[in-house]
Parts: structure tokens; C-alpha cells; sequence
């Protein structure tokens, strides 16, 4: 029992963020209509991107030959998880506004 | 467990830090207000580079002012700045090229693939960290691995390696470059396999720090890839789009897990936002199609002995484009009704086409989406915004199936599932309680159709059948174009 409790002291912070995060993710996107779906889960899988900042933490301190390959990898992916998904959303968007301004 | 203490503790007081944390707020607030803008109309598109600008400035100041506290007590900045300057390059390139040369109808495969890349960079980032977190714990003269850096890292490690493989198998099958295998045992590995998984985590987390278990993680990120693989491939059909909104959800706890590890704010957020927010969209979606997320999971859907009752001893009557073309010019309301076939047809603009050649003879055209057509939720307006069909002419499915019974004329367009009465009559149907476009309700029904093959969903469909409804066979857009043209003439 002391074991949790001390895990719980010791990330304290990091478990607010989550919990508060969560409930956060779910109220912020609840009222989203229908035809936003598709952008909105390309936005988010964009946002997730920003695993991008782990690879260039590992890829920072990088010392072997290994890692420095496997760090350059995981920047690659990352990268191309954020610009894509970005580009991809913005293109999809891009529509819509368009159809507003022709009005 | 001292080392942890020291690693988020001391390093409040360098200048250096407090600058990053800073950066660091701003984009998680840049995110929550990009996703926010995201969920309006008229703010989606400015809500996008919100979070696309927050995420541009964490990945900055992380280069820049990112310190990591070493073993001797000093701070070490970020190295290789060279390579990852590189890195980011190539995959900025790439990625723009992607997203910007994929069409339309192509999107629900990019985003799987995108969303593939997040979760294979979470796990090579937990399998890069997990030897470093052993050395620690080794030097520490810890002799169990049982932290909170370690679950982080292994849960990071599984769910990014499931989430990657899935993406995977979910773009070879929207691709159409890989088939379903649909067995009643794959239910059980899966099962087998997560429980393994779960327990490897256990088990890992008991061993003393060492370096032969760095076979053991190799073993566990297999594992891990090979679930992802089994998880996906039972599932099908019209289930795909709620496996990548859940895989994309996947990852964003992945890099949550990542954001854990080093104690980052940004990662922390931003990974749970998208954690949490994507699990809803899922639920969002099952409930569109009036199915628990368990249900899809398992994968009672699909195929095998779908086609109930309704052998091929019935026949569909056929109706000619010439006749096609008098009975929609002389109609008061016309409603369309597009599917996926639409879209791979690339028929679109030829829709929006004929929607104004009818409009200019006085008829009311108007389309009836369904939330689920194409194959993501939204997908379908995406595609006719792309080819200029005014917003306000979209109408969704309660209001479509509302003013059924005053439309004179429905074209389905490559539509099957969508309108498939079985989902109403027929509860040994798989796709039985489903909402579905009623468009057997309206006076004529005009089915274009490449052919009587089944559905995505792979099953037989009635309403092909049925008193009222004509078949005009051919590939969509052909047909389209003919029928615009026949029109044109009358």
C-alpha cells in the first residue's frame, strides 16, 4: 500500500494532467457535427505527432552508432506524422472554406 | 527510485528549462484551443494551423533549449542538432509531398499511414530508452525494474508497436492491397496475445536491471507488432474507419506514455488530448452505425453467412439512360444519395454537375448523406466539398429520410450498405439496427451500380429488388457523364 501512495506522491503532477486531460479531450471535442469527423480525427492524429519531441530527446543524446540510426529513424517518422497529418488536414479544410468564400 | 526524484526536481532552476516549460504551455494551450476550432465549421481550418503552429514551437524550443540532467549531476543540451535538422527535412519533404499528392478519396489510408509513423516513433523511442533506464537502474543497485518510467516506457513500447501494426494492416486493406481473414480463432489469439503482452510488462518489470533482457524487450516489441497485426485483420467492412479513429487514439497515449517518461509537459498533454478525444470520436462513430465498440473489437461483422434468405433467384429490372434522364428532368425533387463508388469513380464533380443541369431545369436536387458513407465518418462531404456542392444542399440522414416520401427521384450512386433495408427488417442481418437511408421510400429509386456485387460490408442487398427501384448498371462515372449529356440533349 505505501508503494502506491509513494507512486503517487512521486508523478502526482504528471496524474493530474492526465486525469484533467482527459476530461478536457472529451468536452472539448463532444459538440463536433458530423461532417467535421474526418478533419477532426486527421487533426488529432497530427496533434499526436508531438511524440516527435521524444524522438529528438533520444536522438539528442544519441552515443552509438545504433541509436544515432534508430534516433534519426524515429525523427523521420514523427516528422512525417506531424507535417503530414497537418498538410492533410489543412487540404481537407481547405474545401470548405473555399465553398464559404464563393457564397 | 532517488534518480526520479532529481529528475524532475532540480531542474526547475536553469533559465534554460523555464523558457522550454513556458514554450511548452503555450503549445498545450495551442493544442486545447486548436481542437476546439477544430470541432466548429467556420473555425476548423484556422483551429488546424493553431495546433499545427503550437506544435512548431515545441519542436523548436526543444532543439534549442532542451537539458537533460546527466548521471554526474550536469546538464547535457541537445547534440546532433545537424542530423535532426536532417531528419526533420527528409520527413517534412516527404510527408508534404504525401498529404498534398494523395486524393481525396485516398485520405482515410494516409491518415492510417500518418498515424502508423506516430506510433512507430513512440515505440523505436521506448526501445532506445529502455536499455538507458536499465543502466541507471543497475548503477543505482536497484534490483527490480517495478517504476514509473518503466511502465511509461513498456506500455509506450506496446502501444505504439499495436498501434503501428494495425495502421499498417488498416492501409493495406483500405488500399485494397490486403484481404480480411475472418476466423473465429483469431478472437482467441488476440485474446492470448494481450494477455501475454500484459504479463510480459509484469514479468519485465521484476527482472534486476541487466543487459540480457534486452532480449526479452525484443520478444515483447514482437509480440507487440504481431498483436497489432491480429487485432486489425479480423476486422472489416465498414468497421475500418472506427479501427483507425481507435488506433489514432492508440497513439496518442503512446506518446503520452513518451511525455511521462521525460516528465514533458507538451508530450503529456497533448498525447492524452488526443488519447481521450479520439476514443469519444470512436464512440461517436460505433454509435452512428448503432454498435458497441466490444462488438466491432471482436468483430462480429462482416461476411461469411451474411446473405440471408435472399438468394439470387430474384431479378432487378433495368432502366436506360434515356429514360433515366426524362424521368429525373420531369421531377420536382431529386435526392442523391453517394457512396464510396462513388468517390473511387472520381464522379463526384460530374454529381455536382448534373445536380446544376437539373437545377437549371427547375428541379430540386439535393443530396442525402449518410454518416458513415465513404469510408470514414465526413468523408463524403469532404469529397463533395471538393467538388464545389454548396454546403447547404448536404443533407444529413433524419432530415433526408424526413422528406423521403416528397422526393420524387433518388439516385444512389455507389451506395450499398447505406441504404440497405435489411438494416430495419431483417434482425439476422449483421448490419441489423443500423441507421440507414430509407431511400425505398421515395417514388422511383434509380440504383448506379458497376455491378450486382455486394457491398463493403458484404451483404446482400434487397432493395435491388423491390418494385420501385431501377438498376443502371455501369462504372459511375461513365454512366454519369452519359446521363449528363443525355440530359444536355433533351
Amino acid at each position: 500500500m505505501s508503494e502506491v501512495l509513494k507512486f503517487f506522491m512521486e508523478y502526482r503532477e504528471a496524474i493530474f494532467i492526465i486525469i484533467l486531460s482527459i476530461f478536457l479531450g472529451i468536452e472539448v471535442i463532444s459538440h463536433v457535427p458530423s461532417v467535421l469527423h474526418t478533419p477532426l480525427m486527421s487533426g488529432a492524429n497530427a496533434i499526436h505527432g508531438v511524440v516527435i519531441i521524444g524522438a529528438i530527446i533520444v536522438m539528442g543524446h544519441a552515443g552509438n552508432v545504433l541509436s544515432m540510426i534508430l534516433g534519426f529513424i524515429a525523427v523521420i517518422l514523427g516528422t512525417l506524422n506531424v507535417v503530414g497529418g497537418f498538410v492533410v488536414t489543412d487540404r481537407m479544410l481547405e474545401m470548405f472554406s473555399k465553398k464559404k468564400k464563393q457564397k | 527510485m532517488g534518480t526520479m526524484e532529481t529528475f524532475t526536481r532540480t531542474i526547475e532552476f536553469s533559465e534554460y528549462i523555464s523558457v522550454l516549460e513556458i514554450s511548452y504551455i503555450l503549445a498545450s494551450i495551442l493544442f486545447i484551443l486548436g481542437l476546439k476550432k477544430l470541432s466548429h465549421p467556420d473555425t476548423a481550418r484556422s483551429g488546424n494551423l493553431w495546433a499545427a503552429a503550437g506544435m512548431g514551437l515545441a519542436i523548436l524550443f526543444t532543439i534549442l533549449f532542451h537539458k537533460t540532467r546527466m548521471e554526474n549531476g550536469s546538464y547535457e543540451g541537445i547534440h546532433n542538432i545537424g542530423w535532426i535538422v536532417a531528419a526533420l527535412v527528409i520527413g517534412s519533404a516527404v510527408g508534404w509531398m504525401a498529404a498534398k499528392k494523395v486524393k481525396m478519396t485516398a485520405m482515410p489510408q494516409m491518415v492510417s499511414l500518418f498515424n502508423g509513423m506516430g506510433g512507430a516513433c513512440a515505440a523505436l523511442i521506448s526501445l532506445m530508452e529502455f536499455p538507458k533506464m536499465q543502466n541507471m537502474l543497475a548503477t543505482a543497485g536497484a534490483t527490480n525494474m517495478l517504476t514509473g518510467e518503466a511502465i511509461a516506457i513498456l506500455l509506450g513500447l506496446m502501444i505504439g508497436g499495436v498501434s503501428f501494426a494495425g495502421s499498417m494492416i488498416a492501409f493495406g486493406k483500405l488500399d485494397e492491397r490486403i484481404g480480411d481473414i475472418k476466423t473465429p480463432l483469431l478472437r482467441y489469439i488476440n485474446l492470448v496475445f494481450l494477455f501475454l503482452l500484459l504479463a510480459m510488462i509484469f514479468y519485465i518489470m521484476t527482472m534486476a536491471p541487466g543487459k540480457d533482457n534486452n532480449l526479452m524487450i525484443y520478444l515483447f516489441t514482437l509480440l507487440a507488432l504481431l498483436y497489432g497485426i491480429t487485432f486489425v485483420m479480423p476486422i472489416g467492412g465498414a468497421d475500418m474507419p472506427v479501427v483507425i479513429s481507435l488506433l489514432n487514439s492508440f497513439t496518442g497515449v503512446a506518446a503520452s506514455m513518451g511525455g511521462f517518461l521525460y516528465g514533458n509537459q507538451a508530450m503529456l498533454t497533448g498525447g492524452i488530448l488526443v488519447g481521450s478525444s479520439g476514443t469519444i470520436l470512436t464512440i461517436l462513430m460505433c454509435k452512428a452505425m448503432n454498435r458497441s465498440l466490444l462488438n466491432v473489437i471482436i468483430g462480429v461483422f462482416g461476411g461469411g453467412g451474411a446473405a440471408s434468405g435472399s438468394s439470387g433467384e430474384q431479378t432487378v429490372k433495368e432502366i436506360s439512360l434515356s429514360d433515366a434522364s426524362v424521368l429525373l428532368s420531369y421531377s420536382q425533387r431529386v435526392l442523391i444519395v453517394p457512396g464510396y463508388g462513388l468517390a473511387v469513380a472520381q464522379a463526384q464533380h460530374l454529381c455536382h454537375e448534373l445536380e446544376n443541369l437539373l437545377g437549371s431545369k427547375g428541379v430540386e436536387v439535393k443530396y442525402g448523406i449518410h454518416p458513415v458513407a465513404g469510408r470514414m465518418p465526413g468523408h463524403m462531404n469532404v469529397l463533395l466539398a471538393e467538388a464545389d456542392v454548396a454546403y447547404e444542399k448536404l443533407m444529413e440522414m433524419e432530415d433526408a429520410n424526413n422528406e423521403m416520401g416528397n422526393t420524387d427521384v433518388v439516385i444512389v450512386i455507389g451506395a450499398n450498405d447505406v441504404v440497405n433495408p435489411a438494416a430495419e427488417n431483417d434482425p439476422s442481418s449483421p448490419i441489423s439496427g443500423m441507421p440507414v437511408i430509407q431511400v425505398w421510400n421515395a417514388k422511383n429509386t434509380i440504383v448506379m451500380k458497376r455491378s450486382m456485387a455486394k457491398g463493403y460490408a458484404a451483404i446482400e442487398n434487397n432493395l435491388f429488388f423491390m418494385p420501385k427501384t431501377r438498376m443502371l448498371f455501369g462504372d459511375a462515372k461513365a454512366t454519369m457523364q452519359k446521363l449528363v449529356s443525355e440530359i444536355k440533349n433533351l
